[in-house]
């Protein structure tokens, strides 16, 4: 799986090297980019939540976040780009007690890989889709996504975007899932709290995952790493349970963060079974 | 973490204490456990590693309570805090 070992590595190792391919690490993400913590969460969440980890996969798409099929010492599948949710949604359906994460980025599973997402939210799939938002396409350089905010700047809206972005956590909700959260980086353990949740529980789970993004978003918007978390620190606000309609990201007067939704709803793959007679 | 005055059952209180791991070469530099460590105990140093990165390292301080925080903000696996 890892091909040859090159071991670089100092004794004792971190708690985390059984679950990455080590001899990848240090990884490609630019220095205090979001997207390691949130993956670091999401392994942790793995440990704590899957028992058995050979039934557990990963599936990413393409861009920055895309690049964390690659790291994870578990069976994963790094797919073409916004295919992560169709490919997943097929391994799914063939291994259906395997434990199936997505994890990529917001460009990815929104925008080219938009409506995959919905129909999968819709469906019910029994999927744990994790999307690291870093608010513009990181790895072409920078350009205005759908999930850029109002007024900021891109390589591609350079006097200020003239576009609202998505609040995805009310389009998951409008489309079907049936549990959707949002966390940054920064509540790095509630993050991991509700992955974990997300992994033990049956049906479409969404987690949207703030993450600074310093090299090519935070540049240009005078926005360094750090100043991302202190953001992130000041201007969060905890509501559990809060209507999804309510939750548009707003960073000057507040980010809204929490477990929104969390509902019971037959899968896709159980009422398949039901209408077909099967077991 | 500072108080602004010592908790009343603070003699009560059992504290964890830990010991920091740093795994230099996988370092960035990105600060994050530097500036959130709640008990300040981890600085830049001034060395450079293979990347070019200055690594953290602690002010000499051995008061690290385990709370592992380091360790889960580290985008970069770097970090780890063990029981002492
Ligand atoms: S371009 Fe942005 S999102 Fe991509 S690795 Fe660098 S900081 Fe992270
Ligand atoms: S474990 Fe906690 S107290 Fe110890 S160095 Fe890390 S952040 Fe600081
Ligand atoms: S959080 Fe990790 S990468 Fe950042 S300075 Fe600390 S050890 Fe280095």
């Amino acid at each position: 799986m890892t091909g040859k070992k090159k071991q670089t590595d100092i004794t004792p190792a971190h708690p985390l090297d059984d679950l990455i391919r080590t001899d990848r690490i240090p990884h490609i993400w630019c220095p205090g980019c979001g997207i390691g913590t949130a993956f670091s969460a999401c392994l942790s969440a793995i440990k704590r939540s899957c028992e058995n980890l050979n039934n557990v996969s990963m599936v990413s798409g393409i861009g920055c976040s895309g690049r964390a099929a690659g790291y994870i010492k578990l069976d994963s599948f790094h797919t073409t780009h916004g295919r992560a949710i169709p490919f997943a949604t097929g391994l799914k359906l063939a291994k259906p007690d395997m434990n199936v994460i997505v994890f990529s980025g917001d460009g990815d599973l929104f925008a080219i890989g938009g409506n995959h997402f919905i129909h999968a939210a819709r469906r019910n799939m029994d999927l744990t889709v994790i999307c690291v938002n870093n608010l513009n396409y990181g790895m072409t350089g920078g350009q205005a996504a759908a999930t850029t905010p109002h007024k900021a700047k891109t390589t591609t809206s350079i006097s200020g975007n003239p576009e609202d972005p998505f609040n995805l956590p009310l389009l998951a909700y409008a489309a079907g899932a049936t549990y959707v959260a949002r966390w940054t980086i920064l509540h790095t353990r509630d993050l991991t709290e509700s992955i974990s949740e997300a992994l033990s529980r049956k049906g479409f789970s969404f987690i949207e995952v703030l993450a600074p993004c310093p090299i090519n978003y935070g540049r240009r918007n005078k926005e360094k790493s750090l100043d991302s978390l202190k953001l992130y620190q000041e201007k969060s606000i905890i509501k559990n349970g809060a209507d999804p309609a309510s939750v548009d990201l707003d960073f000057q007067n507040g980010i809204v963060l929490g477990t929104f939704v969390n509902r019971d709803k037959p899968t896709f793959y159980e009422k398949y079974k039901m209408i077909n007679g099967l077991d | 973490m500072d108080f602004w005055r010592v908790p009343l059952d603070a003699a009560d209180v059992f504290v964890t204490k830990g010991v920091v791991h740093i795994l230099e070469e996988r370092c960035k530099g990105c600060g994050y456990c530097i500036e959130y460590c709640p008990k300040s105990i981890l600085t830049f140093s001034s060395r450079f590693n293979k990347k070019g990165y200055h690594p953290p390292m602690l002010t000499g301080a051995t008061d690290c309570v385990n709370c592992h925080y380091c360790e889960i903000i580290c985008p970069e696996f770097a970090i780890y805090s063990v029981e002492a």
